[in-house]
């Protein structure tokens, strides 16, 4: 498991690209890529390329990150869901809350 | 910096003795010198050396010998012993080994590689001793961990009870484990007849996920036993939970509310894999999630649409966990849900299903596992029996004569629920306390009638089929939600005489009326379970009168005074 985070050049976009398990294990890695000091972006994405696979507590952490982000006003992408990545967001029905493609 | 240790020297040479235990104490250790393997065996009892330098070749008891019962004795702690020998053979140097030997030293010693020796020896052991220890106490804190479990999960039974798990109808496998695995399973008989089953999962696993259980446990319990509807235990579990749970943390669940009177079956769905509506003929209906879990929208975004199901006797409804699906054997296989479907295809008896699923999982596993949780509800004859009794409270009964009318508009009867209400009050009245489940059946088969073929004009000819029966809910959930005007109203009225008292329900409502004897004829259906209201208000209760015109009923509860 491997998590990168990369800001956009104006500064109003962070990318979050985690590749191999999302899982318990990611727990400390997702958290520092959001919370970086003095950035505050406006948009997220989470790319979930390299991702092969997503746990409960996956998604408690993508939870914790819409929250970070201003909860209901969050703007937050998952890109790149593999078919059993994507299995798991919709069997949780995560697409009210997040957008999906 | 070098340790001092008491160090054992088994050698029959006299003057090589003399030699090595100069070299070893001069290195300041402390020496035990024996001239044979029993001589050293008995020293090694006696004086627990921390390391033993060990010749090979002895009288009495060769070093291989003693090597090995000084292992012995020193069971899981580390004793390194070293062999003293100019062997070379290999064969020799096996025996060695296989005698439980660590390292080996030729002759002539050089004080030099012995020290190093001796000290990588003592690493050695410490690094044992650790280990032990930090073993020792994993395992201790184990099983003190399993001990508060234990605990835990008897106070949880105290809370939560085993509600109707154990009712004839239902099977289910949940390990007592499955607490703290983050499983849920409740079931409950609701005042009016209904069962409810909840199967939650919540996200994480041990304590966190137990303490969330607790309150989700209570509500379920406390509220179905109130004769709340499912709608109103469903949101108020999500509440709970959104109140309580930390943002990371949630509950997958499906909600059933299986009223047999009414043949219906209501299914609320978030985040479970697909539980299965499955007919006598053994169709099969998924019950898929359809909303996000629970504990994570807040109450004003919760979504509460259950889906509607008909329901007839021989009809049973299966639900698992995530774990069912998600299990891998040792092989790192995944059980999947292939494997669950290719079951499901190839059962034809749905009766002996429960057990090929539990069959199944035994034989991909090896053993069983502490981490799924599955449930079957079958329909039987004996749901729709014993109707809920409260006990009676210690004082005398007075004389009553008293009545309440009710008036629901359009407003209240889009977002409340009255009967629980109705309930309470009516239960004040001690006499009536033995038959509360037969008033709360009625009241509701009277009030459903009432809201969905009087003030909403539906037919429940609809109902004949699942998707007509689909259409029906779609269309009470609509003209409810765009209801402007109508109005039920309830009269409850109490009067006690001599000979004991009367309860006396009469209900109308705002809708054209229906052929109340016509009905009747009707719904002389058997093997449909839906329809069976009336028949059922009729025997429920000791007086059943209706107005010409259909708008209205009324029902009578009787009863003697006490001897």
């Amino acid at each position: 498991m491997t998590i990168t985070s990369q800001l956009s050049a104006d500064g109003r976009e962070l990318t979050i690209a985690i590749s191999g398990r999302f899982d318990f294990n990611a727990h400390q890695a997702f958290r520092d890529a959001y919370q970086r000091q003095g950035a505050s972006p406006q948009r997220y994405v989470v790319d979930l390329q390299g991702a092969t696979y997503l746990d409960s507590s996956a998604l408690g952490m993508l939870l914790l990150l819409r929250d970070h982000a201003g909860g209901d006003e969050a703007d937050i992408r998952l890109l790149n869901c593999n078919v059993d990545v994507r299995k798991v967001l919709s069997v949780s029905n995560f697409e009210q809350l997040f957008v999906i493609a | 910096m070098p340790k001092r240790l008491t160090i054992l020297i088994a050698e029959d040479s006299p003057v090589d003795r003399m030699l090595l235990s100069t070299i070893v104490a001069r290195q300041g250790h402390r020496v035990l010198t024996a001239a044979d393997g029993m001589q050293a065996v008995a020293l090694f009892e006696q004086e627990r050396p921390q390391l033993v330098l060990m010749d090979a070749l002895m009288p009495v008891m060769d070093g291989f010998e003693a090597a090995r019962r000084i292992k012995q004795l020193a069971g899981d702690e580390l004793v390194p012993i070293i062999f003293l020998t100019s062997l070379t053979e290999n064969q020799a140097l096996v025996g060695c080994l296989e005698a439980g030997g660590d390292d080996f030293i030729a002759k002539p010693y050089n004080p030099i590689i012995l020290e190093a020796k001796i000290q990588a020896m003592h690493r050695l052991r410490r690094l044992q001793a650790t280990v032990l220890a930090q073993r020792d106490l994993i395992a201790r804190r184990n099983q003190q961990l399993l001990d508060e479990h234990r605990a835990a999960k008897a106070i949880f039974d105290k809370v939560a009870h085993a509600g109707c798990l154990n009712a004839p109808n239902i099977r289910y496998r949940q390990s007592p484990r499955a607490l703290f695995n983050g499983d849920l399973l409740l079931a409950a008989q609701a005042p009016a007849g209904q069962m409810f089953v909840l199967l939650g999962d919540f996200t994480g696993h041990g304590l966190p996920a137990a303490i969330g259980a607790m309150p989700l446990a209570e509500t379920f319990y406390g509220m179905a036993a109130k004769g709340h509807s499912s709608t109103d235990i469903l949101r108020e579990m999500n509440a709970k939970l959104k109140q309580i749970l930390p943002v990371e943390m949630f509950c997958c669940a499906t909600l059933l509310d299986i009223n047999p009177l009414q043949g219906t079956l209501r299914v609320w769905n978030g985040g479970l894999p697909d539980g299965y509506l499955i007919g006598a003929n053994g169709q099969r209906t998924p019950l898929g999630s359809r909303h996000l879990p629970l504990g994570i929208l807040s109450a004003a975004a919760f979504d509460d649409e259950f889906e509607h199901f008909p329901l007839a006797v021989g009809d049973r409804l299966l639900l698992l966990s995530d774990g069912v699906i998600e299990s891998r054997n040792t092989h790192d296989e995944l059980f999947g849900e292939r494997r669950l479907l290719a079951l499901l295809d190839a059962n034809s008896d749905p009766a002996r299903l429960f057990d090929e699923i539990e069959q199944a999982l035994l034989a991909f596993h090896g053993q069983v596992q502490d981490d799924l949780s599955l449930i079957e509800v079958s329909l039987d004859e004996t749901l729709a029996g014993a109707p809920l009794s409260v006990p009676l409270v210690a004082h005398r009964s007075r004389p009553i004569d008293w009545s309440a009318h009710f008036e629901l508009r359009a407003e209240s009867l889009r977002n409340g629920n009255p009967l629980p209400l109705l309930l309470q009050l009516l239960l004040q009245v001690n006499p009536l306390r033995p038959r509360a489940g037969a008033i709360y059946t009625v009241l509701g088969e009277l009030y459903a009638n009432a809201l969905e073929h009087g003030v909403l004009g539906l037919d429940s000819a609809l109902k004949c089929d699942a998707e007509g029966f689909q259409r029906y809910y779609e269309l009470r959930r609509e003209r409810l939600q765009a209801l402007a005007e109508g109005h039920i109203r309830l009269e409850l009225s109490i009067k006690t005489h001599d000979g004991g008292g009367c309860l006396r329900i009469a209900i109308s409502d705002s809708g054209a009326g229906f052929d109340v004897a016509h009905a009747l004829q009707l719904q002389r259906c058997d093997q449909c379970l839906s329809g069976r209201g009336l028949h059922l208000v009729r025997q429920l209760t000791d007086g059943f009168d209706w107005q010409a015109d259909g708008r209205g009923l009324g029902v009578e509860f009787g009863w003697a005074a006490e001897a």
